[in-house]
């Protein structure tokens, strides 16, 4: 039988060692602060991590769960298992505040809040480009270079004060 | 050299193997241009897409290949069976072409998978549900995409225009198979797996009717000719596409790195 406070305390230490975990494509980013992770649980004989792919294509996905399983073990947690959870779909909003801080601060502009829903009508006549301000001068002067940038989840802006270029977290 | 595997006659793995099919055929099509885009930007774009397609891909055939018995994994699907047995409708298969061509063929399927994953999202499969819930964000952005480029081709140079007007020639008798009904449909929609095709033809020809409307390009009239893909009767060109995808398999089976 497992006691209750040590049941509790093993899942802090798995959240906690889970802080620790980069995303590989954006390391400034723990797989908490992007959101990923929908539950940890303790059967006893092992822990669970539960995660959530953030695309359907995205490579990351396997160093991540490998990611895990190593922070797990090296938390003396051991043994660990990672399952996928796909239902709800990861989204931004799930970033947390600090996740969107340390984002910019690596010069990363934030995602904005998904529209409700998500719904994303097309449209063509006087679409306005999201407004994404700079993440290193704070300038809402930014154009859209390219919709998609060097992963799936980004898109590729330039501001037009400081003249640098920069990627944005698209909203998802 | 490894041999073909052998599938059931299922309806329900027939339509999973529609959707997972077009999927993983446009995502190697739009995979084509890496290297070969206009600019920059748009290597990067297609490619992107490309990825979103073939994940979605992934966890189709997944679910596709627990209807087999043995059952047979994604890889397996996607690279050991015949012609015959992919089931993507004929318009994801056709050559690239040009970059009008290609981005013509994204608006039309993207607002095609757009609508369809839309639907799957009630699919009483819930497996199947979750990916339409992940899979519908991708192509929201891949729609959005495509329709810009549609907009800004049909409405750029002469030259462009002249190919944009090429491009819906040629792609246009396609699109009447992505909605014609059969009795994998009639299945589908009985057993509440997801939607008959047909359903989806009048949301499918109002988007595009925005799309090509804000450029004026007329949309062809419907023709008598019909497109077989989903029902496993290919183009000439499906044989070519196969054969690059399926080399490494057939000639190093179980090959991984």
């Amino acid at each position: 039988m497992v006691n209750a406070t040590a049941e509790a305390t093993r899942i802090e230490r798995a959240w906690a060692a889970l802080d620790a975990v980069p995303d590989p494509e954006v390391p400034a980013l723990s797989v908490r602060d992007l959101g990923i992770v929908r539950d940890v649980l303790d059967h006893g004989d092992g822990i669970e991590v539960v995660l959530t792919p953030t695309y359907s294509g995205c490579p990351a996905t396997e160093v991540i769960e490998q990611s895990v399983l190593d922070a797990m073990h090296d938390a003396g947690l051991g043994p660990a298992r990672v399952t996928m959870r796909r239902a709800p779909a990861w989204s931004t909003d799930w970033m947390s505040e600090d996740g969107k801080r340390k984002l910019r601060e690596y010069g990363i502009a934030p995602p904005g809040p998904v529209a409700a829903d998500g719904a994303r009508p097309v449209r063509i006549v006087g679409r306005r480009a999201e407004l994404v301000p700079c993440p290193r001068c704070a300038s809402p002067r930014t154009e859209r270079l390219s919709a998609f940038g060097s992963t799936a989840c980004k898109a590729l802006y330039r501001c037009l004060a400081c003249a640098e270029p920069f990627e944005y977290f698209k909203p998802i | 050299m490894q041999t073909s595997v052998q599938l059931p006659t299922d309806p329900a793995l027939q339509y999973l193997l529609r959707i997972g099919d077009t999927c993983l055929i446009l995502g190697q099509r739009l995979g084509e241009w890496c290297g070969h885009a206009p600019i920059l930007e748009e290597d990067i774009a297609l490619t992107n897409m490309a990825l979103d397609l073939i994940g979605q891909a992934r966890g189709v055939l997944t679910l596709a290949g627990q209807r087999c018995a043995p059952v047979l994994d994604e890889d397996q699907l996607a690279f050991l069976r015949d012609e015959r047995d992919y089931r993507n409708p004929t318009l994801a298969e056709l050559p690239r072409s040009d970059f009008a061509f290609t981005v013509l063929r994204n608006a039309m399927l993207s607002t095609w998978l757009k609508l369809l994953w839309e639907r799957l999202r009630d699919s009483r499969d819930a497996e199947l549900a979750g990916i339409a819930g992940k899979a519908l964000k991708e192509a929201r952005y891949h729609q959005q995409h495509a329709a810009d480029w549609v907009v800004r081709l049909g409405d750029g140079t002469e030259e462009s225009r002249r190919r944009s007007e090429a491009a819906l020639a040629m792609l246009w008798p396609y699109a009447a198979e992505l909605f014609d009904d059969d009795a994998v449909d009639a299945a589908a929609e009985a057993g509440g797996m997801g939607p008959a095709r047909s359903s989806l033809r009048e949301p499918w020809l109002a988007e595009m009717a925005e799309i090509l409307g804000e450029v004026h390009l007329p949309m062809p009239k419907e023709s008598g000719f019909r497109s077989t893909g989903s029902r496993g009767v290919h183009s000439e060109h499906m044989g070519y596409i196969l054969a690059e995808m399926q080399y490494l398999q057939r000639a190093y089976p179980g090959g991984a790195w």
